[in-house]
């Protein structure tokens, strides 16, 4: 018999008549990174909330350690060194990382936080984990990769020996995954198990030991991930054969609608490129090279200092969102519950929500057009929702991104931003993105992608921009694009001195 | 799922705890204060919530953007001395209840700037604007009432229809409208959107600037209103007058289930909020609670009712999570 640290029988979770979680049965392994792959939806989310105590099962039970149980709660499963980092984070930017560490339990002396000690003991986890980042710096000028790394400093320091990882690559780039696996295979080395949950199956390869594959709430299969490939594991996800191939638009690129000239802010440095009718350019580089924000101007919703751009012949300054909007261009943002949705609003609400004046007379919003409008694109976008009037922040994140898209589909823009638009979505789901996309620019609507998953970003794209710094430092065409060939140029030292 | 989950006890208990809370407080005034259950005290408590209303409904629209005011008493206070002069000079009724009112609906627009262009939080902002007006009140008075304007502007207040007081009539039409705007506009729509998510209504190609000076303005404009009504109803102006009534406006909205960080809450169950404290002020007064009492009750009322409301939609969201 292994050494299993964890093992669940039978375990269920039934929401009234939804059988989130159905008869699970399986372990892991002491020490060994175990994967857990589905889609959205095949009930990782509620597994991770049946170890954390979260939720109780319905039926089943859970052995940790050794010892049986029905059900955890949070301090029990707390006390038990089970742990899990989320993809948004717990810290607090305004604290530094040793006080985000010991967050909540500051070691103390006479009454007052013992500072000085905190920051030792922050610095001695760092040298044995072997990172490389100064304990005094406050959590919010730390890129989001070290971000990352604190949450899971601070799960360590609690002396988790269970740690459930959802998601955690998701905002990283490749170079920031690469630091972030060394440190997930050093703590497999200091016996930590880990349970890692992604998406990007390249890195379940890559990292794990063991995958586990769940499909509609239903147990599905565990392999060692030596014995299987990825054409079988998306099987066993979707339950059918998936390509993963891209999607290519057979529009051709026509005149040029937009023009960006020496677009200059904090964090974008003399940006300069065009845009064509019909045609998906990517912009690739690190996070916090200047990407998002690059668009975020382009959108009016953040200030350029100097530069000037033209739309379709005119001049065109944004002011706001609503100005870029009006003159048809259209962001879907990076994070969609935070920037893209209102989680308190239905599905039809948030479709509706940007063209809401189109759909009303005078301020009256007529109600009959509004359904119309949200019927037509939960059919067209095939979201899945029971009706239009579901909240949309019970939808999965496919989902959502759905709405997100189809409530800047519904604007009519012409010129469309993708930022990160298959971030934390499963893998049928970022298909019919793509397929989308291309369709999209088939009708002839321009399309910039922003994304770090360099497969999907080559795939997409029919040129590419790579940013730098806040420079964009070159420029490839489809033929020319390879991976290692963008990554050269995106993480290309000078880029950062020549202005 | 959704109807099976419609009809269970305790949705039904969140839902609409806050009647069963009404009638309870009314058999026990019942019981307390022969004379409770009388027309007489019916058209009291009317007259009296007709002005509460009428502020809730404007507070109701700033807590929903996740912001607050605490302003309103000063404002109507500040309105009704000034239609006062106005009238006192020479002025005759209309114009100078349009000036007052301008002046409301300014005062609501120094609330909305602090809060939009100067980004002070709205609690500051609006604890300033009431103490400054309420100074103001005083000031343009000397301390003293106004009297001696003519006596049709006090006729507004004894007037009714059918034995309907115009002041319910004139705040069932201001609720009739709230309502309208906030469930059928496209401002609606915006106000409860900019209080549930600020960064994406921005994104969505809201003016959210707008939004929020326009709530404010509209909760200045419905508090110079609520201010008018009082001075026709008392016929002086008087500049200690609407006080704590930012008090009584926050209660009946929270009581009303409107989360005070925004974007959830219904209108029509404000207005329930806004009967229990009608019935709530009137009954303790006619059992004779003193004022210093009254201030207790209504303070823990308070508390209590943001309590409720937070853990209404906590569980509520569970529950939402669930499905």
């Amino acid at each position: 018999m292994v050494d299993a640290i964890l093992k669940v029988d039978h375990l269920s979770k039934y929401f009234a008549h939804v059988k989130a979680l159905d008869d699970i049965t399986f372990d892991v392994k002491r020490g060994e990174i175990h994967a857990l792959c589905g889609e959205n939806g095949a009930g990782k989310s509620t597994f991770i909330k049946l170890l954390t105590g979260a939720h109780e099962p319905t039926k089943g039970k859970i052995t940790f350690d050794g010892n049986e149980y029905d059900r955890l709660n949070p301090k029990l499963a707390m006390d038990l060194g089970i742990s899990v980092i989320y993809q948004e984070f717990s810290l607090i930017p305004y604290l530094t990382v040793a006080e985000n560490i010991f967050f909540g339990r500051e070691i103390q002396k006479f009454g007052v936080r013992n500072i000085k000690k905190m920051e030792k003991m922050a610095q001695e986890l760092c040298d044995e984990m072997g990172i490389e980042v100064n304990v005094n710096t406050r959590v919010r000028d730390l890129g989001i990769a070290y971000q990352q790394i604190v949450e899971i400093m601070k799960a360590v320091s609690r002396n988790a020996k269970f740690i459930i990882m959802d998601e955690p690559t998701a905002p990283l780039t490749l170079n920031e995954t690469d630091i972030f696996f060394n440190i997930v295979k050093n703590m497999r080395k200091k016996g930590v198990t880990i349970i890692f949950i992604s998406h990007r199956l390249e890195e379940v390869f890559e990292l794990c030991d063991r995958v586990t594959v769940f499909c509609d709430g239903k147990y599905m299969i565990t392999k060692e991930v030596k014995d299987v490939t990825k054409k079988q594991l998306i099987a066993y996800m979707v339950g059918r054969e998936l390509t993963e191939d891209y999607p290519t638009a057979n529009g051709k690129a026509g005149e040029v609608c937009l023009e960006v000239r020496g677009i200059t802010n904090a964090r974008v440095r003399d940006a300069s490129f065009v845009l064509r009718r019909g045609e998906i350019v990517g912009i690739g580089g690190l996070v916090g090279a200047g990407r998002t924000e690059l668009a975020r101007v382009l959108y009016g919703a953040d200030r350029y200092l100097s530069g000037t751009m033209i739309l379709n012949g005119k001049p065109y300054s944004p002011k706001s969102p609503k100005d870029a909007l009006r003159r048809g261009i259209g962001l879907i943002p990076e994070d969609r519950k935070q920037q893209g949705l209102v989680l308190g609003f239905s599905v039809e609400n948030n479709t509706a929500y940007s063209s809401l004046e189109k759909l009303s007379r005078g301020i009256v919003i007529q109600d009959g057009k509004m359904a119309e409008l949200a019927e037509e694109y939960i059919e067209s976008l095939r979201i899945k929702t029971p009706d239009k009037d579901q909240p949309v922040k019970t939808l999965s994140g496919g989902n959502q991104q759905k709405v997100v898209i189809a409530r800047i589909l519904a604007t009519k823009c012409d010129i469309l931003i993708f930022d990160e638009p298959t971030r934390g979505i499963d893998v049928g789901a970022k298909q019919e993105i793509y397929s989308l996309m291309a369709s999209l620019a088939e009708q002839g609507k321009s399309i910039i992608m922003i994304s770090s998953e360099m497969p999907e970003l080559i795939g997409m794209s029919d040129r590419m921009l790579v940013m730098n710094n806040g420079k964009i430092v070159g420029e490839l065409s489809k033929e020319e694009v390879t991976q290692e060939g963008i990554l050269e140029m995106a993480s290309a030292e000078e880029a950062g001195q020549t202005i | 799922m959704k109807r099976a989950n419609k009809f269970d006890a305790l949705s039904i208990l969140l839902e609409y705890g806050i009647l069963l809370v009404l009638l309870f407080l009314i058999v026990i005034f019942s019981f307390l204060s022969g004379n409770f259950l009388s027309v007489n005290t019916l058209v009291t408590i009317l007259k009296q919530i007709s002005i509460t209303g009428i502020t809730s409904i404007g507070m109701c629209y700033v807590i929903l953007t996740g912001g607050i005011d605490l302003s309103v008493g000063s404002i109507a206070a500040v309105t009704a001395v000034s239609a006062a002069i106005f009238m006192q000079n020479g002025w005759s009724g209309i114009p100078s209840v349009l000036a007052a009112l301008c002046l409301a609906v300014l005062f609501g627009m120094v609330n909305g700037f602090s809060v939009t262009k100067l980004h002070m939080p709205a609690l500051i902002a609006t604890l300033g604007t009431q103490t400054a007006l309420r100074g103001v009140a005083y000031i343009v008075t000397g301390g003293l009432p106004v009297h001696g304007f003519s006596d049709s502007f006090g006729n507004f207040a004894k007037a009714s229809v059918l034995g309907i007081p115009y002041m319910v009539i004139l705040m069932v039409c201001v609720f009739a409208g709230g309502k309208f705007l906030l469930e059928k506009t496209t401002t609606g729509r915006y106000i409860y959107g900019v209080g549930g998510n600020e960064e994406s209504s921005r994104l969505s190609g809201v003016n959210v600037t707008q939004i929020k000076l326009f709530v404010y303005m509209f909760a200045g404009f419905l508090s110079g209103i609520a201010g008018l009504v009082l001075l026709s109803r008392t016929n002086s102006g008087q500049p200690s007058a609407a006080d704590r009534y930012e008090m009584d406006a926050i209660t009946a909205v929270v009581l009303g289930g409107v989360s005070l960080s925004g974007g959830e809450g219904k209108i029509n169950q404000v207005m329930i909020g806004v009967v229990l404290m009608g019935v709530l002020s009137t009954g303790m007064i006619m059992c004779g609670v003193d004022d210093y009492w009254q201030r207790l009750v209504k303070g823990v009322v308070l508390i209590l009712a943001v309590a409720f409301t937070e853990f209404s939609i906590k569980i509520r969201n569970k529950r939402m999570d669930k499905r």
